[in-house]
């Protein structure tokens, strides 16, 4: 088999299941802050409850992925070594900037949110629970910057080194700045919040149609809707801001994520449809000229299409035009969802709304669905490059590693891989069952008349 | 950049060193933990053994991380080189340390008698193998590995699992468990500690004839290793210091001193290291037969802008992570107790 695809089959596998879990950590890790600083704020046990029960799911969450994050640090060096000695120079010092950073903190004071209930101030545990949020984003941070610098390569210059060619940074702030890091960061962290939001709401919803919890329940939906709301109009705002940067620096990206095959004629805009990659042809539902306005503020002005690309230039279109659309109309079903939500609170029947509620239970995977596709547009449209008009990526593997060897890792981590997704999906599926539970021993430091006032107390964040 | 006068190549030599040297002491204890883990029979003598090393050793892990991180961007040749030549048993090692980790977390997620020994065995093995391949890949590089003209490794699986990488691999298993007896005396009381009193004993014979045994085949078989020590007698300081780290083990336990007993523990690691870093310098992987295709600090490393930017980036971060990891290990002084948050 061929060594290249076997490379990607394995990097996508341990990146795609990585992806989860700090999408997750980065969303709960906000919503742990909102949370406990309700909590210190109002004194509240709902909140308090809340707290202890997100933390602990968070923890199931963040140890999955640590664990599955110590390969994607590694595999560069394994799988893509000429890879490796092509972009170490830039691509290195963000990686070490993450762990510098962005892990010390994560890990660090995730050790205080679950084992320092009673050991610290209530205020240095808050404190811990910032602190790891910001770690979780951090690491978004730098990562991002990273591939980014993939896809739109800044502030380097080639050079002839031990033989071969590399590059090597000339602007350290250029690099990180890349034309399109701030748009894709903004992006990823919105997908991020949203998939936290729905996590939230997914259970939430649960507790209230088993008429569990209640008190909880409600908070959580509140907190939820109030998030998601946001996050995914925020959503729409960097998508578009995204699509612009590819138009401007990848515009073989763009072309194949909407089949606009035309050298030079004015796009459409699909909402859905089939790219006949064989007849260089796309058929479906379209507005005329769409893509053209979305990039130019112009039906009428032409877009470069992939018929000025090479053959051996172009990505594999259709895969790249249905991943892209599946994230977008699942993106429009997220606001949907979003304002539905936010009406029917408003209205007073949100609590009680069994098909709406039992919708948010199961729309948990719409987020981590759309963040997986539009991850895979992005990288999918980038091909055949591994580092955007630079390296070829048949031409950055590991050129001693043979194909046998790739082929059993990707057995070796398939197995692991899915026997830790069932075991996750069954302890989740326990904390779930025995619920947030009411604390006694940690409600030492809470003031018993602001107890016993909460469980009356209405909760309404929105 | 402001760094011209300075060797940023040797620096970053130090520096990735240090973080490695960070990584062995503190994962050193709780892959150690895991190797004895099995030792222990009842359930609350295996959740006081988790427990002691719960609020840390993911803190811990990331140094390993944070070093691999360190060396692709210092050292990107030495990084893609050594990763994808020891391609599978790096994916055992990387296979190895996600069983222990969720070992670790669902170990008592569940009350189930098979579940909890299931994962105690998995913690158990993982841990070992873990610390097994950490040090054949050590005695590979200080054997040095066959390279080609391209700094490609041009060796196979089994020529890396060879007598003298195994015997450097089970050197850093007794290390490691004699490191991390050390701190379950430390972190435990009553009857857990007393047994613990008793492994320490087992493991410092263990590692120390291990150690002899390593000395005497790297004399013998590695002369190269020794060569910066017999051109500069002064190093064999560095030796004597860590003869006498050692020695100073069993002394402290006896008058019942373990945190210094574990003090020198560290310093034994961190002297071994040394000697290790001092033996290899200038390379980071020599190459056997073809010393002049051995990849060195110089020629294996990024630009020297990178490396000064790189130093900025340290500078900035190295005070934080001190402080924080003072401070979280500061919190979570003591002995371990069980209560509702644990294991």
């Amino acid at each position: 088999m061929d060594p290249v695809m076997l490379s990607r089959v394995q990097f996508a596998l341990t990146i795609s299941f990585h992806y989860i879990f700090p999408v997750f950590s980065i969303g709960l890790g906000l919503l742990l802050v909102i949370m406990e600083g309700l909590y210190l704020k109002t004194g509240r046990e709902v909140y308090h409850q809340m707290t202890h029960f997100w933390v602990s799911i968070f923890a199931l969450i963040f140890g999955i992925g640590v664990a599955s994050g110590i390969v994607m640090e590694f595999q560069f060096g394994t799988n893509w070594a000429n890879y490796s000695r092509f972009v170490g120079d830039v691509f290195g010092s963000a990686l070490a900037a993450e762990g510098l950073f962005a892990f010390f903190l994560e890990s660090g004071f995730l050790a205080v949110l679950l084992f320092g209930w009673n050991k610290v101030s209530k205020q240095m545990h808050f404190l811990s629970t910032v602190l790891v949020c910001l770690g979780a984003h951090f690491s978004a941070v730098w990562i991002v910057v990273a591939n980014s610098w993939q896809q739109t390569p800044a502030g380097f210059h080639l050079v002839s080194h031990n033989g071969a060619m590399r590059a090597e940074i000339t602007d350290f702030w250029a690099m990180v700045f890349n034309p399109s890091s701030v748009e894709r960061l903004s992006h990823v962290i919105t997908g991020a919040w949203l998939a936290g939001a729905f996590l939230l709401l997914s259970i939430s919803a649960f507790y209230l149609i088993k008429q569990k919890h209640l008190e909880v329940a409600k908070a959580g939906m509140n907190i939820g809707l109030s998030v998601a709301l946001i996050a995914s109009f925020l959503q729409l705002v960097t998508g578009h801001e995204s699509a612009l940067v590819v138009a401007k620096h990848q515009p073989a990206k763009l072309a194949a994520m909407e089949g606009h095959y035309h050298p030079y004629k004015t796009a459409d805009l699909y909402l859905f449809g089939w790219v006949d990659e064989k007849a260089e042809k796309t058929h479906g539902l379209a507005i005329p000229g769409g893509l053209s306005f979305l990039t130019h503020n112009d039906f009428q002005k032409p877009l470069v299409g992939l018929g000025k690309f090479p053959k051996t230039e172009r990505p594999p279109v259709n895969i790249t035009f249905q991943m892209y659309h599946l994230m977008i109309a699942i993106g429009m079903t997220l606001i949907g969802l979003s304002v539905l939500g936010v009406f029917l609170k408003f209205k007073g029947t949100l609590y009680t709304c069994k098909p709406v509620l039992w919708l948010f239970v199961f729309a948990v995977m719409l987020p981590q669905i759309a963040n997986q596709a539009g991850w895979a547009a992005a990288e999918i449209g980038r091909q055949p490059w591994i580092v955007y008009g630079l390296l070829r990526t048949s031409q950055g593997i590991s050129p001693v590693v043979k194909a046998d060897d790739i082929l059993a890792s990707i057995i070796l981590f398939s197995s692991v891989y899915t026997l830790l997704f069932i075991l996750f999906i069954y302890l989740l599926n326990q904390k779930i069952k025995k619920g947030p539970v009411f604390l006694e021993h940690d409600s030492t430091h809470l003031d018993p008349r602001l107890t016993a006032q909460s469980r009356e107390g209405d909760i309404n964040v929105l | 950049m402001f760094f011209e006068a300075l060797d940023l190549n040797l620096i970053w030599f130090l520096l990735v060193g240090m973080l490695l040297t960070g990584y062995a002491m503190l994962d050193g204890f709780d892959l150690g933990v895991g190797i004895l883990h099995l030792l222990t029979k009842t359930d609350e003598h295996r959740r006081l053994m988790l427990n002691s090393i719960g609020p840390v050793w993911d803190g811990n892990e990331v140094w390993l991380v944070t070093g691999g991180g360190a060396l692709f961007a210092a050292f990107p040749d030495v990084y893609a080189t050594v990763f994808s030549g020891f391609y599978l048993p790096f994916m055992i090692l990387l296979v190895m340390l996600i069983f222990r980790a969720v070992a670790i977390e669902f170990r008592s997620k569940e009350p189930m008698s098979w579940w909890r020994q299931a994962w105690d065995a998995s913690f158990s093995i993982s841990s070992a193998t873990s610390a097994l391949l950490f040090g054949v890949a050590l005695g590979n590089i200080a054997l040095g590995i066959p390279l080609d003209a391209q700094g490609e490794f041009s060796g196979t699986f089994l020529s890396l699992l060879n007598p003298y990488a195994l015997l450097v691999g089970l050197t850093t298993m007794a290390l490691f468990a004699m490191h991390a007896s050390i701190y379950v005396v430390m972190k435990t009381d009553g009857e857990l500690q007393a047994q613990a009193r008793g492994w320490i004993k087992n493991t410092i014979a263990f590692f120390v004839i291990c150690y002899v045994t390593t000395t005497m085949a790297t004399l013998l078989y590695v002369p190269q290793m020794t060569e910066h020590v017999r051109n500069q007698p002064g190093f064999f300081v560095l030796a004597l210091l860590n003869m006498l780290a050692i020695a100073a083990i069993p002394r402290d336990i006896y008058y019942g001193r373990d945190l210094r007993a574990f003090a020198f523990s560290c310093l034994n690691i961190a002297l071994l290291m040394a000697l290790f870093g001092l033996g290899v310098f200038p390379y980071m992987v020599p190459s056997n037969p073809h010393p002049e295709w051995g990849l060195t600090i110089y020629n294996a490393a990024s630009s020297q802008k990178t490396l000064g930017i790189m130093l900025i980036i340290a500078i900035l971060a190295i005070p934080m992570v001190t402080a924080y990891t003072i401070s979280i290990y500061w919190i979570f002084r003591g002995k371990v107790k069980l209560d509702a948050k644990s294991y």
